[in-house]
């Protein structure tokens, strides 16, 4: 798992993945994303070479490119994708804490996150964090929407819960 | 395609064969079995929350009228393990020949229509891949969308 992350620029994604490439790396899932003014890799790559030797090897490009990074030895393979079952949004006036008691409640009311992503918009005087986050219900849906709605009436904020009901064709 | 002839007949037996054998799947296309001709068949009947109308064998299928959008989860068999967002028209007008060959038009929405949709497309050589919302993007259009989810989803 190499993880990046470093001030935005053009080219990141091209060089890294040009000096795994060149070492005959094979890449899988990755996230990438402009996070502020960084840019953020997560990245899961095969590669033959010990992690030493890929180190070495990223070196010179993330110190041209003012980047850091960092590799994990991780064990992942194909077919482990976990499908989210439930999608719960959550926006309001932004609070100190929010996520922290936000996902406190749903991990006790069993939700196991696979994905969060997080804004926040409004005006500079007034902002709005927005919160979506995809997940897996593992004490089911009710459970969920119970704690949910607790979390808004006392939080004061929206929260909504829809299941996620993948159409496959 | 405008024959119809007992191949045809039989072909949609085969693919309706090869759909069955996928529980959970809702649709198959004929080019997912590398035959190139404009038939699909959809059924969301095992998904009793949603409405529908039944087993459809849609022959030369044609939407003539949608409206209304939304965001909802597709996976597909010719793209095994993911699974990705993807904008579809809310409601559609269908018009599509069965195996007969007879005329047919149907009024559909949410599910239903999100199905249909997406084994039409591969009559046009598109996949769901080709349709995902960025993630950015729908962090921003989600939340005016989500009381459509809501309705489609219940």
């Amino acid at each position: 798992m190499l993880t990046l992350v470093g001030k935005d620029r053009p080219g990141i994604v091209a060089e890294v993945s040009r000096v795994l490439f060149d070492m005959k790396g094979n890449l899988g899932e990755a996230s990438m994303t402009r996070l502020g003014g960084n840019f953020t890799i997560m990245l899961m790559a095969s590669i033959p070479e010990k992690i030493n030797a890929v180190e070495e090897k990223l070196q010179p490009v993330c110190d041209k490119l003012g980047l850091f990074f960092h590799l994990d030895e991780i064990e992942a393979g194909l077919h482990q994708h976990v499908e989210p079952d439930v999608r719960i949004s959550i926006h309001g006036a932004d609070q100190a804490g929010i996520v922290a008691l936000a996902t406190d409640a749903l991990s006790a009311a069993g939700l196991n996150i696979l994905n969060l992503e997080s804004d926040v918009g409004g005006y500079p005087e007034s902002p709005v964090y927005v919160m979506h986050i995809e997940g897996v219900a593992s004490d089911g849906f009710d459970t969920l929407d119970k704690a949910l709605q607790i979390l808004a009436r006392e939080k004061d904020v929206v929260a909504r819960i829809t299941p996620i009901d993948t159409m496959v064709g | 395609m405008d024959e119809f002839s007992n191949d045809i007949k039989s072909f949609i037996q085969d693919l309706e064969e090869t759909f069955r054998s996928f529980p959970g799947c809702v649709g198959i296309a004929a080019p997912q079995v590398g035959r190139f001709e404009r038939i699909v068949l959809v059924d969301i009947s095992h998904k009793p929350q949603h409405n529908n109308h039944g087993f459809l064998v849609l022959i030369n299928p044609k939407i003539t009228f949608c409206e209304g959008s939304s965001l909802g989860r597709e996976g597909c068999l010719s793209v095994p393990d993911y699974t990705g967002k993807v904008e579809r028209a809310k409601s559609i007008t269908l018009e599509a020949l069965n195996e007969n060959g007879d005329k047919q038009e149907f009024q559909m929405c949410g599910y239903e229509a999100r199905a249909v949709q997406h084994e039409i497309d591969h009559l046009d050589g598109k996949l769901f891949i080709d349709r995902l919302v960025s993630r950015r993007n729908s962090l921003s259009k989600r939340i005016e969308l989500s009381a459509d989810l809501k309705n489609e989803s219940g």
